[in-house]
């Protein structure tokens, strides 16, 4: 079944900023707005179907599907909106494709609004998928605009995770939880980034089980917290099996921010090398300096090594 | 045309002041290369900083082009047209090259023009346009990078902080011929560097030597040399010349 999308402006305009749409996208897509389906496609190989209690979507890509994509994404206008969404992706064995997430709040309202984006990925063997999740918040109401998402990734043998979480703008209340769980041969690679302004609060936990042979998970964080704001970046790996395992959290603080960075290694096996990594300071004046010296200004400065940190 | 007239400059070290630079005044000619020499702790890097607004003066004043820029912060100075090269550059994680130059260029480039500064100071620009200015280059490529910049910037007056520091012996050869080739289109620009490597001061129209924070002597290359030879002011590389 195919829905037509229609979008207002702003719909639009957070549309752009979480997926890089400018247009409805080719290949499977469900678009999801104040709560209700807005358009939806799927395409040979990539079937999405709402779950049968409609708390969300089934996602299925066949075996062997190649160089396809999925979007999915998330747009909030209507303010005091909470909802909770369910998503399962199955990605057939051998299957290489890349799913767009992503969430855009804009309320002008007194009253909040939340979504929170309950994401199961099921990775079959040697499958590859490449995710993009951005998150962006708008407006000028009083109401906080809320996204608590929660990734679960279950990865079979020899298949490939890239994972590339963003939010850089915008979201009052944030805590997101990512759990997986690897066999044999799987490769995880998760980049997040993280900027937050005013007296925002986010919270971003992990925690992953290399369960197999030379299983491995990289999980670099890049963050700012301005103004009030504060992080807490909370990172664990568990090395059931002979694998590698390596987590950064590194990260500029400025104005009164405050960054809690919480290392968590769990080694039960002698062949498990696990890593950890966390840098936290403000921006270094010699790196202000250099740029002022090319003519910027210091505020300009600033703007370009946030941009280029989180880049 | 630099002027820095009776320029004084101290630090507060442990609780003492310790003056760096004794009521220095000098002129940086235009269309010349000038080369700051002197014995290490003489002052000589510090003065490059004044120059570019990095440190001010506790007293005396500097000139620019007939603008007294004393009081100037670092980006008025870098937008009249003075560029300086760190004598150690700076870290940048997430920067790439192409930003960098990007940046010094004011904003507009194209990649080929971006890849002519990288030629010219001896890179192989598709390897390195995209690279981020991090820890994963060494102290010459950085150091090579950072001249980049400095030449992408056009300046009127451009300051090279010992460019020679931290670098191996075979990028301390392109370096040269990198000043050699800016000296050859200084016509309307003046070259200002920090060095007491001899094969840098061979290349100088004009010479300062500095001594324990004051002016020793100041004079075209053939007067000053026969001064220097020999002294810590005019070192020879571990390098074979010709």
């Amino acid at each position: 079944m195919i829905k037509p999308v229609k979008l207002d402006e702003i719909q639009k305009r957070l549309i752009r900023e979480v997926a890089d749409l400018h247009d409805v996208p080719e290949g499977a897509y469900n678009f999801r707005v104040n709560g209700e389906s807005a358009g939806r496609a799927s395409s040979a190989n990539i079937e999405i179907e709402p779950k049968d209690n409609g708390t969300g979507l089934d996602i299925r890509i066949k075996p062997g599907t190649k160089r396809e994509s999925v979007h999915i994404p998330v747009v909030m206008t209507q303010t005091g909106l909470t909802e909770v969404v369910y998503n399962d992706f199955y990605i057939g064995e051998g299957s290489d494709v890349t799913i767009v997430a992503g969430c855009g709040i804009d309320n002008c309202g007194q009253q909040d609004s939340e979504h929170d984006g309950i994401h199961r990925f099921f990775v079959g063997k040697g499958a590859k998928v490449r995710y993009v999740e951005k998150h962006y918040g708008s407006g000028t109401g009083s109401g906080k605009r809320i996204l608590n998402p929660v990734t679960e990734v279950y990865m079979e043998e020899d298949s490939t995770a890239e994972m590339e979480m963003v939010q850089i703008k915008g979201v009052d209340d944030t805590k997101r939880d990512t759990i997986a769980k690897l066999a044999a041969g799987a490769k995880l690679v998760i980049r997040e980034r993280l900027m937050t302004h005013g007296s925002q609060n986010a919270v971003s936990r992990y925690e992953i089980e290399l369960n197999g042979e030379n299983a491995s998970a990289d999980v670099v964080s890049r963050s700012v917290a301005r103004d009030t704001s504060f992080q807490k970046f909370d990172a664990k790996i568990i090395g059931n099996a002979p694998c590698s395992g390596h987590t950064e959290c590194d990260s500029i603080i400025m104005d009164k921010g405050r960054i809690l960075a919480v290392p968590g290694l769990e080694a039960n096996d002698v062949d498990a090398a696990l890593v950890h990594e966390a840098a936290i300071g403000k921006i270094a004046g010699d790196q202000i300096i250099k740029l002022m010296t090319l003519g910027l200004t210091e505020a300009e400065a600033e703007e370009q090594i946030i941009n280029g940190f989180l880049k | 045309m630099l002027e820095i007239k009776n320029v004084s400059f101290e630090v507060n070290a442990d609780g003492d002041n310790k003056e760096i630079i004794h009521d220095i005044s000098l002129t940086v000619p235009d269309s010349r290369l000038t080369v700051i020499t002197g014995p290490n702790g003489g002052g000589k890097s510090t003065l490059a900083r004044l120059i570019a607004g990095i440190e001010r003066p506790d007293s005396g004043s500097i000139i620019f082009n007939g603008t007294d820029i004393t009081q100037m912060s670092v980006t008025d100075r870098a937008k009249m047209g003075i560029g300086f090269a760190f004598q150690q550059p700076v870290r940048f994680k997430g920067i790439q090259v192409m930003d960098l130059i990007r940046l010094a260029a004011g904003g507009k480039l194209s990649v080929s023009d971006a890849c002519e500064y990288l030629a010219s100071v001896g890179l192989c620009a598709r390897d390195y346009i995209n690279r981020e200015v991090n820890s994963s280059l060494s102290g010459g490529e950085l150091k090579r990078i950072e001249i980049a910049t400095v030449l992408a910037r056009g300046s009127s007056l451009s300051v090279f902080d010992e460019p020679e520091a931290g670098i191996d012996l075979w990028s301390f050869r392109n370096l040269i011929e990198v000043f050699e080739n800016m000296r050859k289109r200084i016509e309307g620009s003046s070259i200002l560097i920090i060095s007491h490597q001899e094969r840098i001061l061979n290349i100088a129209d004009e010479i300062i030597v500095l001594k324990d924070g004051r002016l020793e002597y100041q004079g075209t290359r053939d007067e000053i040399m026969p001064l220097l030879t020999g002294t810590d002011s005019a070192v020879k590389g571990c390098l074979k010349t010709e």
